[in-house]
């Protein structure tokens, strides 16, 4: 357990950036609401992770020394994204293997990365933010969010305290939406065919509301919602927590 | 090598994609199978972390496969079994052949076997003149239909009942049904015909055992234990890796096999053939063949990054919860081997390059490691051979798959290591997207490459502001920041 006063660097995906501000902001609130101080790195870009898992180890392994470089001095460090965390955490060691010297400095950043969920439940020891919602909600588990980090429980406990909100789970929450990166250009139709499968067990299990934790899924889910003229809203549940 | 077609993954996928027939036998096969294995696996007297130790077991197996081998071949010789290590598939097909010679052959049965179809072992013998009937009901079915499995244990999934009863009219005349038990009973008749009349029997091998000098097969129609008894020649062909050192490792792998194939505690017929009959035995064999194949076995185990792939008992667990392989079916892998599975072990076989395709093209979700019951780690053994197709790899004669996804990557390493850059490029595109086609605030429509998108999907627009030059600016109160 690390000491829940400790200063939180905002480590902001990329998708979030630059596409879903209103995500970072809610996780502003958030800790702003837990009375804990915040920094931002305003040089900050992409850990790397898109190169990385399309093979490109030596871009990647650019903007992964960069986001060392930035990152390195903080206390703590937490991400909206089970999937960037991911990145850091596992692959930045493979990425320096080879380079005793990045290696440790890869894994001393590693060990101080969290995904906004677990660090609230599992490091804060916090799972009733007191937000408040109304409408039924299901969640999405994102797949290197449960299967790289092993988280599932800690969304479930924070989405389970909200006041006015009724949970569902939908079937097969676990199972992959599709996304995948460069994947869903790449293999555009495949994976189409797995959101929409997605979209279907949403729409089936009656809630109003899909929550996740990575924006890559729900933009994903969101975009196939939208196209089929479904109306369901997604939420990155930094959102949720915040409202 | 049997019959490659996976140039044509992407146009195969679609086609998977638009046969309903094959989209409601996937989903049942994942909620059946996928399902239960997991289950299986919770339910296991040593508890799921069983899957650990195989992993452990296997790890050291094929560290020390050279011994272990050398040990299997040892005991069966000693069993009076005769034993051929096939540098490749025309080695080991060749030596089938000769042996089929040898005995005039004229019809062989097969118990189902995967490394059978990467030799194209049917193709060979019929070429030889040599008749040869698969006896697995599912296999049965694949080959009287002229086509390929399209799964490791349940090759005919994608065929519906009505399509077998049509078949079966046509290929056995029998009247048509389609009502299961009738047409498994029509097979069987027909199937104990051939098993009666076969001069030879072919069969794979689930897992050897060193230490007593077995090859072992798994079934549930009892077919692979008539196809292995029957005839008076048996020959049996293994991947060089399929072998556990001692009794002890290879109940925990077929165990867990068994629980990762089917959701089964044990298959019903479980055999251990360690050589032909013996002189006062009724049954079995008068001669005992074990083919040991290597065929690029040996340049996986020599590269310590792909080396986990040979753990691999090819049991198909990671076909039944795979996303990608649960919408777009076997057939669309361009081999037998298909899934998670086939995605790894197909490259390294028979060319990165040529199976880039189908190792690019997963979304890295993990559910095939969580269902492997040897654990093995697909996702990274995926990203490596990725690794391997962005900048080309001469150990591997591997050549960079895309010089302009090079370039994009490269142009974004350098967007990515300057903030104000990164800015210009998130203004431009929000810029650009003024002129694309919405619907209610959504992009209906992006240029490539990004377009695959917006054919199924539509995608939010860029944000006015970016987070970072929301917080830069101060645009919400950060008092504490």
């Amino acid at each position: 357990m690390s000491d829940p006063n400790k200063t939180v660097t905002l480590f902001i995906q990329c998708l979030v950036d630059g596409i879903y501000p209103e995500v970072g902001e809610a996780m502003v609130r958030i800790f702003r609401k837990l009375g804990i101080n915040l920094i931002c790195p305003t040089k900050q870009t992409c850990c790397g992770q898109p190169a990385f898992n399309a093979g490109y180890r030596r871009e990647a392994g650019v903007a992964a020394k960069r986001f060392i470089d930035i990152f390195e001095a903080a206390d703590v460090i937490v991400c909206p994204s089970g999937s960037c965390v991911t990145m850091v955490r596992h692959h930045y060691p493979q990425l320096f293997e080879d380079d005793d010297s990045w290696l440790q400095r890869a894994r001393q950043v590693a060990a101080k990365t969290y995904e906004l969920t677990e660090y609230i439940v599992d490091v804060l020891g916090v799972e009733d933010l007191g937000a408040h919602y109304d409408g039924t909600i299901t969640y999405h588990d994102s797949c290197h969010l449960l299967r790289n980090l092993r988280v599932k429980a800690q969304p479930r406990k924070l989405l389970s305290k909200i006041s006015g909100a009724e949970f569902i789970e939908m079937n097969d929450a676990d199972r992959c939406c599709g996304f995948g990166g460069s994947f869903s250009v790449k293999y555009a139709d495949i994976s189409a065919a797995m959101a929409a499968d997605k979209v279907d067990n949403i729409i089936a299990c009656g809630a109003d509301t899909v929550v996740g934790c990575d924006m890559g899924c729900l933009m994903n889910i969101q975009g196939m919602l939208s196209r089929k003229g479904v109306d369901i809203k997604i939420m990155h549940i930094a959102q949720i927590l915040a409202a | 090598m049997s019959e490659i077609t996976t140039a044509d993954y992407i146009a195969e996928a679609k086609r998977a994609l638009n046969n309903p027939v094959l989209q409601s036998a996937l989903t049942d096969l994942q909620n059946r199978f996928g399902r239960g294995t997991a289950l299986a696996y919770r339910n296991l007297p040593e508890g799921p972390d069983l899957r650990l130790k195989a992993h452990d077991i296997r790890r050291k197996t094929i560290a020390n496969l050279d011994i272990v081998l050398e040990t299997l071949v040892a005991n069966i010789r000693k069993n009076g079994g005769q034993v051929f290590f096939a540098h490749d598939a025309d080695a080991a097909l060749e030596y089938c052949l000769a042996t089929a010679r040898r005995h005039q052959v004229k019809l062989a049965v097969k118990g189902k076997s995967m490394v059978s179809e990467e030799i194209g072992l049917n193709t060979a013998l019929i070429g030889a003149g040599i008749e040869v009937a698969e006896t697995d009901l599912g296999e049965y079915i694949i080959q009287l239909a002229g086509e390929r499995p399209s799964h490791i244990i349940a090759p005919a999934i994608h065929k519906s009942r009505k399509d077998i009863g049509s078949l079966f009219a046509d290929k056995i005349k029998i009247p048509y049904t389609d009502d299961p038990p009738s047409l498994t009973r029509a097979a069987r008749k027909a199937l104990r015909e051939k098993f009666l009349a076969a001069d030879m029997g072919f069969s794979g091998c689930n897992i050897a055992c060193a230490e007593t000098g077995h090859i072992v097969t798994v079934s549930n129609e009892g077919n692979i234990r008539m196809s292995t008894t029957m005839p008076k020649v048996h020959v049996a062909i293994m991947g060089m890796e399929r072998v556990a050192a001692r009794l002890e490792d290879h109940d925990i792998l077929l165990r867990l096999l068994c629980r990762g194939a089917a959701a089964q505690n044990m298959g019903t017929y479980v055999s251990y053939i360690g050589g032909p009959r013996y002189l006062q035995q009724v049954d079995g064999p008068d001669e005992f063949h074990l083919v040991i194949l290597d065929n690029g076995r040996s340049r996986i185990l020599a590269d310590e990054e792909f080396r986990e792939m040979l753990y691999c008992i090819r049991c198909a667990a990671c076909l039944n919860v795979c996303p990608v392989y649960g919408k777009i079916g076997g057939h669309s892998y361009g081999h037998p081997y298909s899934g998670p599975v086939g995605a790894v072990v197909m490259p390294l076989l028979a060319g990165i390059n040529r199976f880039k395709d189908l190792c690019q093209g997963e979304t890295l979700c993990g559910a095939c490691q969580d269902a492997c019951p040897v654990n093995i780690d697909i996702p990274r053994l995926l990203l490596a051979l990725r690794a391997k197709l962005a900048d080309g790899d001469a150990g591997w004669q591997v050549s960079r798959a895309s010089i302009p996804e090079k370039g994009i990557y490269t142009l974004w390493s350098w967007i990515v290591q300057n903030r104000r850059l990164y800015d210009f490029f998130l203004r431009l595109a929000g810029l650009g997207q003024i002129f694309l086609p919405k619907n209610k605030g959504m992009i209906r429509r992006l240029p490539p490459p990004m377009s695959g998108w917006t054919r199924g999907r539509d995608i939010q627009p860029v944000a006015g502001k970016s987070f970072v030059d929301r917080w830069r600016s101060g645009d919400f109160e950060k008092k504490k920041g």
